[in-house]
């Protein structure tokens, strides 16, 4: 097994962004899982919960934007309800989606498109969280 | 009693259900919900970055107004609750925010977190009592076997929501038993109906849907009661293959008072 160093100091600075935006302190997480046992969207994510924090952790944010996990995440806050640490998974998720999507063309969602994803029982507010989750 | 409503778009368009028999109901209760003038959208969804600013705008103009008039300020929607509520928090204890923003908006006496925010629910348990409202009941309904569904935004996160245990709430089934029916308990009351991954991700929120309605059959419940619109809308587009029909909690409401 070979030991890795976790450095915050060498973090570099899209990292130091994504701990910024969210608040909370990934350096107190102790790899127990519980956020992505608990996680009902975890069957899309190629990245579980815990393994974003580890992956943040050591600092690998191409791995990180990358992911699948980030869209898939349906900002349910049972990760952060029952981590033993107290850390709020989703304001990672959400920081990391901020991440790109504040970035010019990052966009996640085609509004040309919306017309074909909308039918006539969708509330509003599914389409407005859309707006705030997927673009800026 | 009277109390600043803010109601939010859905309830003007998909969900004129849920406002509608909870303003019905309101009246039989003995409380008035004064719409507030000139509300904006909440945003749906409640603003997670610590940098954000201008997200959190319209739900502090609301907080304002209420505070102005003197009122606690009521919501119905499960996501507009979430969101105003836990704005309201930001602007109690983060200076930073309360700071910004106030700087922003530029009212006649700054915003600090004053506001009272109750879910429609909350008025009910608290202020009217589950007791008072059972002796209000004009059509019980009797033997009908009817599971809560929390999901998300009312109870998480616990620390600002204050709603009810997260883990294993008791408020709506209370409710069920004050109209005369019976709660029926399920493991998946409060878990995620998949949210806005219904629009871009079909699939996923439909199996997540699914996993809430079979859950509630397997448990013989043959109906269940939501506060959220979009709760209602990924629940109600698997419900077909559950046999399980989905309902805002302010219909069931309705009913038993007899002004459905
Ligand atoms: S539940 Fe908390 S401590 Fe456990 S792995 Fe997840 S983030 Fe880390
Ligand atoms: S907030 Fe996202 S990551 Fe956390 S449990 Fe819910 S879907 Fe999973």
């Amino acid at each position: 097994m070979t030991r890795v160093k976790v450095n915050p100091s060498n973090r570099d600075k899209e990292i130091s962004r994504i701990i910024e935006i969210s608040g909370e302190n990934i350096y107190s997480c102790m790899q127990c899982s519980k956020c992505s046992a608990s996680c009902p969207a975890n069957s899309e994510m190629d990245i579980l919960p815990h393994q974003v924090v580890r992956i943040l952790q050591l600092g690998n944010y191409e791995r990180i934007v990358n992911s699948q996990t980030i869209w898939n995440c349906a900002s349910c806050f049972t990760c952060g309800a029952r981590c033993p640490r107290d850390i709020d998974i989703t304001k990672i998720m959400e920081a990391i989606r901020l991440t790109v999507i504040r970035n010019k063309g990052e966009s996640r969602i085609d509004v040309d498109e919306l017309p074909e994803k909308i039918d006539d029982k969708m509330p509003h507010q599914a389409i407005v969280s859309v707006f705030r989750k997927y673009r800026k | 009693m009277k109390y600043s409503y803010f109601p939010g778009c859905t309830l003007k368009t998909k969900a004129q259900e849920l406002e509608k028999y909870a303003l019905r109901s309101a009246e039989v209760l003995g409380f008035e919900l004064e719409e507030q003038i000139e509300w904006q959208c909440c945003g749906a969804v409640y603003p997670l970055a610590t940098d954000e600013i201008a997200t959190k705008l319209s739900s502090v103009r609301t907080l304002a107004s209420a505070k102005e008039n003197g009122n606690k300020l009521v919501t119905l929607c499960s996501a507009c609750h979430h969101v105003i509520k836990r704005v309201n928090e930001d602007m109690k204890t983060d200076k930073s925010t309360r700071d910004k923003v106030n700087n922003y908006l530029n009212i006649s006496e700054d915003y600090k977190g004053e506001v009272e925010v109750l879910h429609y629910l909350e008025v009910l348990r608290d202020e009217i009592g589950f007791d008072e409202l059972a002796k209000l009941v004009k059509n019980p309904l009797t033997g009908r076997k009817i599971g809560a569904y929390y999901g998300c935004l009312l109870l998480r996160p616990d620390k600002v929501m204050g709603f009810d245990d997260p883990e294993n709430p008791s408020t709506i089934e209370e409710f069920i038993k004050a109209l005369g029916a019976t709660p029926v308990k399920y493991p998946y009351r409060t878990e995620c109906c998949g949210g806005y991954l219904s629009l871009d991700n079909k699939d996923k929120a439909a199996n997540m849907a699914s996993s809430i309605l079979l859950s509630a059959s397997k448990h013989e419940a043959n109906e269940i009661v939501t506060a959220c619109p979009l709760c209602k809308y990924n629940l109600e587009i698997n419900e077909l293959k559950s046999k399980v029909t989905v309902t805002y909690f302010t219909e069931l409401l309705a009913e038993a008072l007899g002004v459905k």
